[in-house]
């Protein structure tokens, strides 16, 4: 076996059999996917999950070495407030950062989303992530009592608000970093015009490689420095229990997609050869920082999936 | 599921029912179909290598059959202005509708498909006998109609006029042919489809249509007229009709294509243009899909529906993107006539942007040479077009590469920092062949941020000289974009956001009128005709500045809602003066600005505009207003037009996505007779060959 060196990143493998080379294939040498954090969900949105494990799952992701750990916003569900829930996780951990995907805005008075996560951002010590998007279900709205038609206009005017709220109103001090999310034209307008990045909805490496062109054109387009930060979600279940009880959930979660919901639950992550190529998909399109979503609220789904991280 | 009734006999509806009968024998599967066996319109249809493999996986034996008949070629002809271009490696396959219609109906029959010719059924209330209905009654399929309010069907009128023939004309390619007449532009889409025949589609705009009379000949005088235009491509031949008529092509899209126990297949659910030829292969992929989803779920037919159409619909929609791609490029052949051959025929394979520079050399290596040697001028070989110079006036760039470094905000009362300069040496450095800054400021309230830099004292003039021969000793050019922020100005620094105004160091604004940006935003002043004479003059002066800084050119900004820009969108100009109202008020300033820079710098080297080319919002500018401007702009001596689109107001919402603006630089390029530059997102190379030998712009920037 012979390796022949291509470039200073390529080599060919050779095997010479008796005297003839026959080429087994073309090797990266030292191949080293981008970096890429790797973050975890709180079980926050899992109908059934006693409040404490949230709690208890904040903490043991912390140890397992998970950079961040994200939750999302539902209101007519079975779910803990995203921020209140985040803020419980911040008294047990001291260095993972803390992320909304998303906080469905417009469900909050401005003042209220700004107190609120401005007091979150000071009570973690700057760890807040603070995703924010205009949601997907009229169910919310309803909840809410907010009129879903209203839903962008209000959405820009909080956006064009929160910073001017978070420098100069009496509460804490406070400057998260402002994700937006969503898949409209007018999303990724609005990751350029208000935000640090952008924080994609969850699909296979080849919707997010789409999703961050966007977000990049329109960045570049209104003229900001550098680039947007870029975030990535993804359901996993790990074992054979969790699996069903997993696609189950996401059956249940999704239903309001009809058919689609089908369609996201075959999207679940169910090993860690799926897990991979996930990492190093989104890897390669540019993503920061994935956050893997929980299925299932079992504390030993956090272990198994540090063990699969770990072996990346 | 045990009775199933097709409605249609054609390949959609045939496959179908083929293929479930063969899946599950016990299947009572009838088919109805309202014409007689071979009464069939439509000559010949085409597939590619990758639908040829779904055939043989679906149907051994159909696929075998289809094989034997059709005919293959892998060639596409471009014939234009006399000469004859030739792209290979595409790999068709042709076949008469009649032929596989017979395939498939005898297939059915061997398998026990119950045909039923000559009968109709489109009263719902005999569907009820059926545990599943496959609604393939075609584009306007009245099951379909029966229950509009399901699936809500939409459908988009294409602009131009086309008619399908036949003719014994043989083809060994398919072939795009095109004629100019005193009515105007006509193309020809043809291809073989068995050993004597060949589809031949004759298409023209709307105007043409109606100059020539075509919108009142019979059927035999349009024959007449057609064989007259492509005698050439025709060789004698004869066109020959099926009751062929001029129609527009109807786009269809459903929001479902799902009622009950109802589901539509092939072209009674979704068209895509006819020039992008998949119409039949999107309906047997739809009848392949709808039977293994039904396989899947054996026992839960509305799962299986569903799962078909979810599979099916991001396939049928990036078609119908595609096909609405080269829709509109026909709909606007006319606009490239003035091209040669080369760059024509370049454009048209590349107009659905599923084919591009990489994957045509893949092909046909050897057609892209030479396009190469055809771009650059070369005899024996030559680069890729983005590394071919390019002469603007006495300027020469080196490649067709503008780079614009990343903004840094970093200035201080208008001098460019130290990092600015920098990074412009740095980007030179890099290979492009011009280097274009961000915004430049003609006086210090005409700053955007802050952090912005400015040309309006002797400081200034002399850190731009640095930065002229930064990029000059890395063998680039530097551009620098002449601005005045208008309404938009005194903001932060856009690290956390753009449009944050200041809150101490705060300048007035000014504008044509007085409406702030955005809730929040500084209320601008009105300006007066004091003020645009300043204003004027302080263009004139920062481009006299610029001359003797060795700035090499000038890209003015009448873009995103920036002051001249604000003078062109009727959201943002009120004035009731003869600088605001219709639009050549509203051009009048920008214009005087324009002539004002001229004058004041070198007639040697270029001055370009950065134009706005759609404010993407409604009642704004418009794509036809920007064309106008372009064209003003030429005739005062403009060289270059860089388009950008949006931020105008802040409801605009353009579609970002990488080449968002290609097609605002192609249009100006083409129909206004200007060089364009054009960026949005462009990130690789392939994106800028392509975009180069399509002739859409002459310059592009590649972003990272």
């Amino acid at each position: 076996l012979v390796d022949v060196s291509v470039s200073n990143q390529w080599t060919r493998r050779v095997i010479v059999i008796e005297g003839r080379s026959v080429t087994l294939g073309i090797v990266r040498e030292e191949y080293a996917p981008p970096r890429m954090r790797v973050g975890i969900g709180l079980p926050n949105g899992i109908p059934g999950t006693p409040g404490d494990a949230i709690v208890a799952w904040a903490a043991r992701a912390e140890g397992a070495a998970f950079t961040s750990l994200g939750v999302i916003d539902r209101i007519a569900y079975d779910a803990h407030e995203p921020l209140i829930s985040l803020a419980s996780a911040a008294a047990v951990t001291e260095r993972a950062r803390l992320v909304t995907m998303v906080v469905i805005a417009p469900l909050r008075t401005t003042a209220i989303l700004a107190s609120e996560s401005a007091t979150l951002d000071s009570l973690s010590n700057g760890r807040l992530t603070l995703g924010l998007a205009v949601g997907a279900r009229t169910e919310d709205y309803r909840a809410a009592g907010v009129d879903h038609r209203e839903r962008g206009r209000r959405f820009d005017d909080q956006l064009s608000q929160l910073r001017d709220l978070w420098e100069s109103s009496p509460g804490p001090k406070a400057s998260p970093e402002l994700l937006v999310g969503g898949s409209s034209d007018l999303a990724f307008a609005r990751v350029a015009r208000y935000a640090d990045g952008y924080v994609h909805g969850g699909g296979p490496p080849r919707a997010f490689v789409k999703a961050a062109d966007r977000a990049r054109t329109a960045w570049t387009d209104m003229g900001r420095p550098g680039a947007p930060a870029l975030w990535g979600q993804s359901y996993f279940a790990l074992g054979d229990d969790a699996l069903d009880r997993g696609r189950a959930y996401m059956r249940d979660y999704y239903a309001f997609a009809g058919p689609f919901a089908e369609k996201i639950a075959e999207g679940l992550l169910t090993t860690p050869q799926q897990i991979a190529a996930q990492v190093r998909g989104y890897a390669e399109a540019g993503c920061d920082e994935l956050v893997l979503l929980p299925t299932t609220a079992d504390l030993e789904q956090v272990d198994r999936l540090a063990e699969v991280v770990a072996s990346l | 599921v045990k009775r199933v009734v097709t409605v249609g006999g054609g390949p959609a509806g045939l496959y179908a029912s083929m293929l479930l009968k063969k899946s599950q024998p016990d299947l009572d599967v009838t088919v109805v179909e309202k014409n007689a066996r071979g009464a069939t319109y439509g000559w010949g249809v085409v597939f590619s290598d990758r639908t040829l493999a779904e055939f043989r996986e679906a149907d051994q034996k159909t696929f075998e059959q289809i094989t034997d008949r059709f005919v293959l070629w892998d060639a596409i002809d471009i014939r234009y202005g006399g000469e004859v271009i030739r792209s290979g490696g595409h790999v068709f396959a042709g076949l008469a509708r009649v032929a596989l219609l017979d395939i498939l109906t005898t297939r059915c029959k061997e398998l026990g498909v119950e045909l039923r010719f000559e009968e109709e059924m489109t009263d719902p209330a005999t569907f009820g006998e059926h545990d599943l209905v496959i609604a393939a009654d075609g584009v306007h399929s009245p099951i379909r109609e029966h229950f509009e309010k399901t699936f809500r069907p939409r459908v988009g009128l294409g602009s131009a006029r086309y008619i399908w023939f036949g003719t014994n004309r043989v083809l060994d390619s398919f072939t795009f042919a095109f004629r100019e007449d005193d009515h105007g532009f006509f193309q020809a889409h043809a291809y073989p489809f068995d050993g004597t025949t060949s589809t031949f589609i004759v298409e023209t705009d709307q105007q043409t249509w109606e100059r020539a009379g075509l919108d009142s000949a019979s059927e035999a005088e349009s024959i007449e007229y057609c064989q007259r235009l492509f005698a050439d491509e025709l060789r004698g031949h004869s066109l020959m009709s099926n009751n062929s008529a001029w129609i527009q092509f109807p786009t269809l899209r459903c929001k479902t294509w799902i009622h009950d126990n109802i589901v539509l297949a092939g072209d009674a659910a979704h068209t895509a243009h006819f020039s992008i030829g998949s119409g039949t292969k999107l309906a047997m992929e739809d009848a392949i899909a709808l039977v293994r989803a039904i396989e899947r779920f054996p026992d839960d037919l509305g799962h299986a529906l569903s799962d078909y159409e979810l599979e099916r619909r991001p396939v049928i929609e990036r078609f119908q993107e595609a096909a609405q791609e080269s829709r509109t490029y026909f709909e606007n052949t006319r606009r490239y006539k003035h091209l040669e051959a080369m760059p024509f025929a370049f454009h048209l394979l590349t107009r659905s942007k599923r084919i591009d520079y990489g994957n045509l050399r893949t092909r046909d290596p050897i057609y892209v040479d030479e396009v190469d040697r055809d771009f650059a001028g070369g005899d024996l070989f030559s680069p890729p077009p983005m590394l071919v110079p390019f002469d603007l006036l006495d300027v020469t760039l080196r490649n067709r590469i503008a780079a614009t470094p990343s903004p840094v905000y970093t200035s201080r009362n208008g001098s460019p920092s130290a990092e600015l300069v920098a990074d412009i040496g740095r980007a030179a450095a890099g290979g492009a062949a011009i280097v274009v800054t961000d915004p430049v400021a003609v006086e210090a309230d005409g700053r955007i941020t802050s952090g912005c830099a400015g040309l309006y004292s002797d400081e200034h003039t002399s850190v731009w000289t640095a930065a002229a021969s930064a990029a000059h000793s890395s063998g680039a050019v530097l551009a620098l974009r002449l601005s005045h922020s208008g309404r938009r100005g005194s903001t932060r620094p856009r690290t956390s956001g753009t449009d944050r105004p200041l809150v101490t160091g705060a300048w007035p604004l000014l504008a044509p009128s007085p409406i702030p940006f955005q809730p929040g935003s500084r209320l601008p002043e009105e300006m007066t005709e004091t003020d645009m004479a300043r204003i004027r003059d302080a263009f004139a002066k920062a481009s006299s500045r610029a001359a003797k800084a060795k700035v090499d050119m000038l890209l003015v900004d009448m873009g995103h809602g920036y002051l001249l820009g604000s003078f062109l969108s009727p959201h943002t100009n009120a004035r009731d003066d003869e600088y605001g109202g219709d639009l050549e008020a509203r051009m009048r300033y920008p214009l005087e600005v324009f002539d004002a820079i001229r004058a004041a710098w070198s007639e040697d080297r270029p001055v370009g505009v950065r134009l706005q080319a759609s404010d993407a919002a409604p009642g704004g500018w418009t794509e036809d207003d920007a064309v106008r401007l372009a064209t003003e702009l030429v005739g005062r001596g403009c060289d270059l037009i860089e388009p950008v689109v949006g931020q105008a107001v802040p409801e605009s919402k353009p579609r970002y996505a990488p080449g968002f603006l290609v097609p605002f630089a192609d249009r100006i390029r083409n129909e206004c007779g200007v060089p364009t530059l054009v960026g949005g997102g462009l990130t690789n190379t392939v994106q800028i060959n392509t975009i180069l030998a399509a002739a859409s712009a002459d310059l592009c920037i590649l972003s990272r």
